[in-house]
């Protein structure tokens, strides 16, 4: 196969109307599995997570989980989703040693929720409307450990090794309607999608939906058609794109690899494709010797769910406040930009800013702690704002003793440092490391006098009206204090003592 | 017209990983054939009033808590595999050599 050489993306555009069709499956967070009482834990020995019925043993039954389908519920009707009054499982035949019963149970014709919607916002603030054409329950597969092949790869391996931990646990599979229209926002709608889909799902607390867990998965389908042409191309579809960026980049990979084919004048295979996060390109996957035929039948074994309209209704009553709806709320309290509240987005840290104006901080404080010194923490050392070793409340702490004006901004940075150090509680640390504002107006008063003794020449000039020569002599004095001197206090004090009005 | 031709079955049989040799072929596309043309009769004694149905039991939302329970061990798992390596079901090649 020759590498095809990739078109412009405005080139692209210009010729062409992308189309997407996403597919995400979010492991739900359950205590146990789909069919069976399985633990789900995370990180247990190989195939200590198993039994008769996830190993597809001869006479084992399985039974609905009833927190599995209740979250599917609330998925569904998070996304404005009807809920069907009647639905089956289906089994899914196929071998594939991935899964030890020869068929995955899932939904086929009768998925649990329809037809529905997510609206999304875009980083302007555009709103965006992805219409949902299903969800469904279906169950994960195990996990595959390639032996004898290059860097653990399929090709080439010489056997594979199987772990049925994963086999059986709770997944639900979202798919949406083609989207059509996003013309060159394809990426960023694409993106946003996903962005406010993993935000939905934390709300609702049936997963933690981490993508590089693998909770959350992403599968990207694409097609072209020439710009006036409302049918749609043929589709690539992309698997496994498993984080935020990445489903932006394979989305304007394709776009341009699409527009490349075509506009050479051949065709698109329709054909699965594997997205490399190295180098954001994707390459073609293993051609499929024929068409899929997965039998799909109604699971005899377990018998249909239809859940009661009471019950939907009960769940829908409790549904918690959309992701982007309060987002957009918190951003009105906060009086921060569009711009600005994608910003805390992307660095995770809108819950921890409202978590640390609950404890007690205002949300000026709170944001700008978060969004500074702690973000730039999280990004030296390459990890989540959340799981830096600070709490809301310790943040609020500093917070407080800032406006309080027990610390300078100098001096909190040497607090939440010591704080990450696990050095303690702000105060501890305050108390440990001496790091107090000078406030004791007679030690600040002899550093001032001193700081106008050493510095005739500036002071003078003060005295003539060149206030803002005040600057050197602040510095003076809090290189004289070691930066534990209130600056502001200092500078009222400078001009108090030339006799200068501010 | 027969309800399944004897290249269906062939299909089937490559879907279900079966081998079958071709007077195997002949003998169960026939057999196949009855069974389908006798399971269809259902449909012609079946009226407006008899919903399809997939399940003998008129039962629906039978479900369990989400509370765990015991599994096997990885050696009990294990015990029925025809090989293993490193506490994991050790299978064939996948993927043929391309």
């Amino acid at each position: 196969m020759t590498v095809t050489e990739l078109v412009s993306y405005e080139a692209a555009l210009a010729a062409y109307d992308p189309v997407m069709g996403l597919e995400v499956h979010v492991e739900l967070g359950t205590k146990t599995k789909m069919f069976c009482g399985c633990s789900t834990e995370l990180g247990a020995a190989p195939n200590s997570q198993t039994c008769p019925t996830c190993l597809g043993m001869p006479g084992s039954l399985p039974v609905v989980n009833a927190t599995g389908v209740e979250s599917a519920i609330k998925i569904g009707l998070a996304l404005n989703c009807e809920i069907a009054e009647w639905c089956r499982f289906a089994r899914k035949n196929y071998f594939y040693p991935d899964m030890p019963k020869n068929f995955q149970t899932s939904q086929y014709d009768e998925p649990i929720a329809y037809n529905g919607y997510l609206d999304v916002q875009l980083e302007d603030g555009e709103v965006f409307r992805v219409e949902i054409e299903r969800a469904h329950m279906e169950e994960d597969t195990g996990k595959s450990t390639h032996i004898g092949g290059a860097t653990g790869r399929i090709h080439g391996a010489s056997h594979s090794l199987l772990d049925y931990n994963r086999a059986g646990i709770p997944l639900i599979e979202i798919v949406t309607k083609p989207i059509v229209g996003a013309g060159e926002r394809a990426p960023e709608v694409a993106k946003a999608y996903v962005t406010e889909l993993r935000e939905l799902i934390r709300a609702l607390g049936v997963s933690e939906a981490r993508m590089e867990m693998g909770q959350m998965r992403c599968d990207v389908n694409l097609s072209l058609r020439p710009q006036g042409v409302s049918v749609f191309g043929t589709r690539s579809e992309t698997k496994n794109v498993n984080s935020l960026r990445s489903v932006e980049r394979a989305v304007r990979f394709e776009i341009q690899r699409h527009a490349a084919v075509l506009t050479a004048g051949d065709r698109i295979i329709q054909e699965t494709r594997h997205f490399h996060e190295d180098d954001g390109t994707t390459t073609s996957g293993r051609v499929k010797e024929e068409a899929e035929d997965y039998r799909y039948f109604p699971e005899p074994d377990l018998v249909p769910v239809a859940p009661p309209r009471e019950w939907v209704e009960e769940l829908r009553a409790v549904l918690p406040e959309l992701p982007r709806v309060r987002r957009n709320r918190l951003r009105e309290e906060w009086g921060v930009s569009e711009l600005d509240m994608q910003s805390i987005l992307n660095a995770g840290a809108v819950d921890l800013i409202v978590a640390t104006t609950q404890a007690g901080a205002d949300a000026a404080g709170a944001r700008k702690w978060w969004m500074g010194e702690l973000a730039r923490h999280a990004n030296e050392e390459g990890v989540e704002l959340g799981s830096l070793p600070i709490t809301p409340a310790q943040v609020a702490r500093v917070v407080e003793l800032v406006a309080s004006g027990d610390l300078n901004d100098k001096l909190a940075r040497q607090v939440i440092e010591g704080v990450l150090a696990g050095e303690g509680d702000p105060d501890a640390v305050v108390e440990k490391r001496g790091l107090k504002v000078v406030s004791d107006e007679g030690a600040l008063g002899a550093a001032v006098d001193e700081a106008i003794a050493g510095n005739a020449a500036i002071a003078d000039k003060i005295r003539g009206g060149k206030v803002a020569a005040v600057g050197a002599l602040v510095g003076a004095v809090m290189k004289a204090t070691r930066g534990q001197a209130d600056a502001a206090r200092v500078k009222e004090l400078i001009l108090q003592k030339l006799g200068v009005e501010a | 017209m027969p309800g399944i031709t004897r290249e269906e079955v062939a299909h089937l049989a490559r879907l279900a990983r079966l081998e079958l040799k071709d007077e195997e072929l002949d003998h169960f596309a026939g057999q196949l054939d009855d069974i389908i043309g006798a399971v269809a009769r259902v449909s012609e004694v079946a009226d407006q009033d008899v919903p399809p149905t997939s399940h003998p039991l008129p039962l629906t939302n039978v479900m369990r808590a989400d509370e765990v329970r015991p599994s096997l061990t990885p050696e009990q798992a294990l015990s029925g595999a025809p090989a293993q390596e490193q506490q994991r079901f050790k299978v064939p090649q996948i993927l043929g050599e391309d």
